[in-house]
C-alpha cells in the first residue's frame, strides 16, 4: 500500500540527511548543511503525506502501535529539528539530531506496517490528542539532548583548554544552553499535558486516572526528571553542564518509557509491543 | 666622553606598589624632566612611565656619577628615600643600556612577549623629550634606532603577531562561551597592556559595558575615561565583581586577588551565569583552581598562548630571531656611538681633510706640468698650511673641555658640518671613490 511504502521510504531521507550534515560538520561545506536540510524537509513531506493517506485508509489516527508510534516519532523529531535548525540557524545541530529520526525511522522499516485495525479500548478521540502531546514533547527532548550533548562537547573543550576540531564548529554554550532551555519550556507542558489527557482517558477507558501500569509509572519518573529541571533552572539557576547532562538523562528515561516499557515491562500500555 | 645610561625598575624587579610609587604621570612630565637635567653631570633624559615599566634614560658626560644621579633624581622626585627603592632598581650603561632600550621598545622585555603598546609608549616617552628639550643628538639617534629596530622586529619575526593573537584567542573564546557579546560587561583589573588590547578588542567585538579598576583611583577614572567605561574603586571589587561577564586581570600583584573561594560566591549570586577570567599577569591574578567551577572559565596568558597553537618551541624560535636582530643592531649603533668621540672624529676630520689635500696637490701638480720636486713641494706645503690652519680651530675647540657639557653637541655639530661617516676607515675609500669620478682637469 502506497502508505507504507511512503512511511518506509522516509528512512532513506533521513539518513541522507544525516550523513549530509556529518559531511557539513566534517567539512564545513555549506552545500553538506543545504542539501541535508533539504533531504530533510522532503523526508518531512512525505512522511506527513504517508501519515495522512494512512490516516484516510485506517479511518483512525496511525500512531496505535509500534512500526506507527516509531514511525511518528521520527517525524516529530525530524519536523522538530528543522524548526529548532531555521529558527536558531543551527546547523551543526542536525549531526547530533538527524540521526536519531533516522534510527527510529529505520527501526519502524524493519516492522510490518499493515494497518491491523484498532483495539476497541482505543477508539476514542483521546487517541490523537494524548498520543500526539506525548510525542511531540519527546521529540522537542530529543532536540535538547542532542544540544546537551553538543553542550558537553564544546564545555569540555573549553574547560580543558584543548581546542579540537569541534571547537569552531560547535555553536556557543550560551546558545547550546538557551536550546535547552527553550525546549524544556516547550517540551515539559506538552509532557503533562500528555499525561493528564492520558489520566483522563484512563478514567474514561479504565475506570481509574491512575494504575501504576509501567508506562505512567516511567512516564511519571521522566515527568519528574524534566520538573526537577525546570525547577532547578528557574528557582537556583541550574545551567550549564549540569542542565544539559539532566537534559541527556531525560531524554533516556523518555527512550525507557516509550520503548523500554513497550518491549521489557507488559502492562496495560501495551498495545504497542513487538508481540503485536 | 658621553655615556647611555638606563636606570629602571619593571614588573619583573618591583611589585606594583613600588612601581607606582616611582612612576611619572604624563601632565608632570615636563617638569620631571626639567629636574632630571638641572643634575650636574646629565645632558639629555627621556623618562619612560608605563604601568609595568619606569625607566629614565640619561646621557651623563661623567659615566659613574650620571647613574647615581638618576636614581638620587627618582627618588628625590617622588619624595622617597633612596635607600627603599634601590634594590628594585636596575642599571644598564653603554652597551647594555643601548641592547635593553631596544629590547623593550621591540617588546622583548615585556610581561607578554611582544605586546604592541609598549613601542607607541616609547615613542611618546621619545615624543614628551622632543617637546621639553631634554634631549639632544645621541638619544634623539638612540631612540630613532630603536624604532627602527623594533620595526625591523615586528616585520622580521612573529613575536609581535603571537600577543596580537592572545588577545584575539581571547575574543573568539568569549564569542563560544556568551555567544552574543551586546549584553555582556567587562571588568578590567590593573592596566597591562595586554589586558587594555583584550579589552580594546572586546569593545570593538561589541560588549555593552566595561568597568575598570585600579589601585590606583585616578588611573582607573583616566583608563574608563579612555575606554568610555566606569571606573570601580580597588576595594569595591568584590561588590562590582557579579556584575561581570569577563573578567580582565593584569595587576602587579606578588598573590592571588581573586580566589576559588570568591569566585564560588559570586556565581552562586550570578544564579550560574557564566564568568569568563583572562588573566594576563604574572604572577597570576586569579587562583586557576576558579577553573573549577561550574560555568566559570580561567584561561592564564599560558593558556591562551597554548590555544593559538603556536607552541613553545615557535614562540622561543621567534624570540631568538628577534634577539639576533637587536644584538646585530647594537652592534652597528655601537659603531655610530664610537665615531661620536671626541679622538675618533679628530681623526675622521683630519683624514679627510688629507684625502681632499692630496687629490687637490696632484690635480695642481699636473696641472702646471712642471714634475720638479721643488714645485711639488711647494705646493704640498701651502696645502698643508691652509689645511692645518683650517684644522686648527674646531680641533682645539675638541680637545678643550673634554668631558665638558657642549662636548658632545660640538661633536655631533662638527661631525654634520663637515659630514664625517662614522668610521675613519669609511672616510678614506669614500673620499677614494669621489675622487675617481671628479677626472683631473
Amino acid at each position: 500500500m502506497m502508505h507504507i511504502s511512503l512511511l518506509k521510504v522516509t528512512a532513506f531521507f533521513y539518513l541522507a540527511g544525516s550523513l549530509l550534515y556529518l559531511y557539513f560538520i566534517i567539512t564545513l561545506n555549506e552545500r553538506g548543511a543545504r542539501l541535508g536540510r533539504m533531504s530533510l524537509l522532503i523526508g518531512v513531506l512525505l512522511h506527513a503525506t504517508g501519515f495522512v493517506l494512512r490516516y484516510a485508509a485506517a479511518g483512525y489516527t496511525p500512531v496505535t502501535n509500534l512500526f506507527e508510534s516509531l514511525s511518528f516519532f521520527a517525524l516529530a523529531i525530524a519536523g522538530t529539528f528543522l524548526v529548532v535548525e531555521i529558527r536558531y540557524n543551527l546547523r551543526t545541530l542536525g549531526s547530533f539530531v538527524a540521526p536519531l529520526a533516522f534510527v527510529f525511522s529505520i527501526f519502524a522499516a524493519f516492522l510490518p506496517g499493515e494497518v491491523a485495525g484498532l483495539a476497541p479500548a482505543l477508539n476514542s478521540y483521546w487517541l490523537p490528542i494524548h498520543v500526539m502531546l506525548l510525542f511531540i514533547g519527546d521529540a522537542v527532548f530529543a532536540v535538547a539532548f542532542g544540544a546537551g550533548i553538543m553542550y558537553l562537547l564544546q564545555e569540555k573543550q573549553v574547560k580543558r583548554k584543548k581546542m579540537g576540531a569541534m571547537f569552531k564548529r560547535l555553536p556557543s554554550l550560551d546558545v547550546l544552553d538557551d536550546i535547552n532551555y527553550r525546549c524544556l519550556t516547550i517540551g515539559f507542558p506538552l509532557l503533562t499535558l500528555g499525561i493528564i489527557t492520558g489520566s483522563i482517558w484512563a478514567e474514561y477507558a479504565w475506570g481509574s486516572y491512575w494504575s501504576w501500569d509501567p508506562k505512567e509509572t516511567w512516564s511519571l519518573i521522566t515527568w519528574l526528571l524534566y520538573a526537577a529541571l525546570l525547577h532547578g533552572r528557574l528557582t537556583v539557576g541550574w545551567r550549564g553542564r549540569k542542565a544539559a547532562i539532566l537534559a541527556i538523562v531525560g531524554f533516556g528515561a523518555v527512550l525507557f518509557t516509550f520503548l523500554g516499557v513497550n518491549l521489557l515491562l507488559p502492562g496495560l500500555h501495551s498495545y504497542s509491543s513487538l508481540s503485536r | 666622553m658621553g655615556h647611555i645610561i638606563i636606570i629602571g625598575l619593571n614588573h619583573r624587579t618591583a611589585p606594583v606598589e613600588i612601581r607606582e610609587r616611582l612612576a611619572f604621570s604624563a601632565d608632570t612630565i615636563g617638569h620631571a624632566l626639567r629636574g632630571l637635567l638641572e643634575r650636574e653631570s646629565l645632558r639629555e633624559g627621556v623618562i619612560l612611565s608605563t604601568c609595568n615599566r619606569v625607566e629614565v634614560c640619561a646621557l651623563s658626560h661623567q659615566g659613574f656619577r650620571g647613574a647615581a644621579e638618576v636614581k638620587e633624581f627618582m627618588a628625590a622626585y617622588h619624595g622617597i628615600p633612596l635607600g627603599e627603592v634601590n634594590g628594585y632598581l636596575y642599571h644598564y650603561e653603554g652597551e647594555e643600556a643601548v641592547r635593553h632600550l631596544f629590547r623593550v621598545a621591540s617588546s622583548l622585555d615585556s610581561m607578554v612577549l611582544g605586546e604592541p603598546q609598549i613601542l607607541g609608549q616609547v615613542k611618546d616617552a621619545y615624543g614628551y623629550a622632543s617637546e621639553f628639550r631634554s634631549i639632544g643628538p645621541i638619544l634623539d639617534k638612540f631612540f630613532s634606532k630603536a624604532f627602527s629596530v623594533a620595526k625591523r622586529v615586528r616585520s622580521e619575526t612573529r613575536v609581535a603577531s603571537s600577543a596580537v593573537s592572545v588577545s584575539y584567542a581571547a575574543v573568539e573564546l568569549a564569542k563560544k562561551i556568551f555567544g552574543d557579546l551586546a549584553d555582556k560587561t567587562v571588568m578590567l583589573i590593573g592596566a597591562g597592556e595586554m589586558c587594555e588590547l583584550a579589552a580594546r578588542h572586546l569593545i570593538s567585538a561589541g560588549v555593552k559595558g566595561i568597568m575598570v579598576t585600579n589601585r590606583t583611583f585616578e588611573r582607573a577614572v583616566k583608563l574608563a575615561e579612555e575606554f568610555g567605561g566606569t571606573p570601580v574603586r580597588f576595594d569595591e571589587l568584590p561588590v562590582h565583581l557579579k556584575r561581570a561577564d569577563i573578567v580582565l586581570s593584569s595587576t602587579g600583584a606578588p598573590h592571588f586577588i581573586i580566589r576559588k573561594k570568591e569566585v564560588e560566591e559570586v556565581i552562586r549570586i550570578r544564579r550560574n551565569r557564566p564568568m569568563f577570567f583572562i588573566d594576563m599577569a604574572v604572577p597570576r591574578d586569579i587562583d586557576p583552581d576558579a577553573n573549577q567551577v561550574d560555568n566559570v572559565y580561567v584561561y592564564d596568558i599560558d593558556d591562551l598562548n597554548n590555544v593559538i597553537e603556536t607552541n613553545l618551541e615557535e614562540r622561543q624560535k621567534e624570540a631568538r630571531k628577534a634577539e639576533e636582530i637587536v644584538a646585530e643592531e647594537v652592534r652597528s649603533f655601537r659603531r655610530w656611538l664610537d665615531a661620536q668621540q671626541v679622538t675618533p672624529t679628530i681623526v675622521t676630520l683630519r683624514r679627510k681633510f688629507e684625502e681632499i689635500k692630496n687629490a687637490e696637490v696632484a690635480k695642481a701638480v699636473s696641472v702646471l706640468g712642471a714634475e720638479s720636486p721643488k714645485t711639488r713641494k711647494v705646493v704640498e706645503s701651502l696645502a698643508s698650511s691652509i689645511l692645518n690652519k683650517v684644522l686648527h680651530a674646531p680641533i682645539a675647540a675638541l680637545k678643550k673641555d673634554a668631558d665638558g657639557r657642549n662636548q658632545m653637541e660640538l661633536v655631533a655639530l662638527v661631525r654634520e658640518i663637515f659630514d664625517l661617516p662614522d668610521s675613519p676607515e669609511q672616510a678614506g675609500s669614500g673620499e677614494e671613490e669621489d675622487a675617481g669620478k671628479t677626472p683631473p682637469e
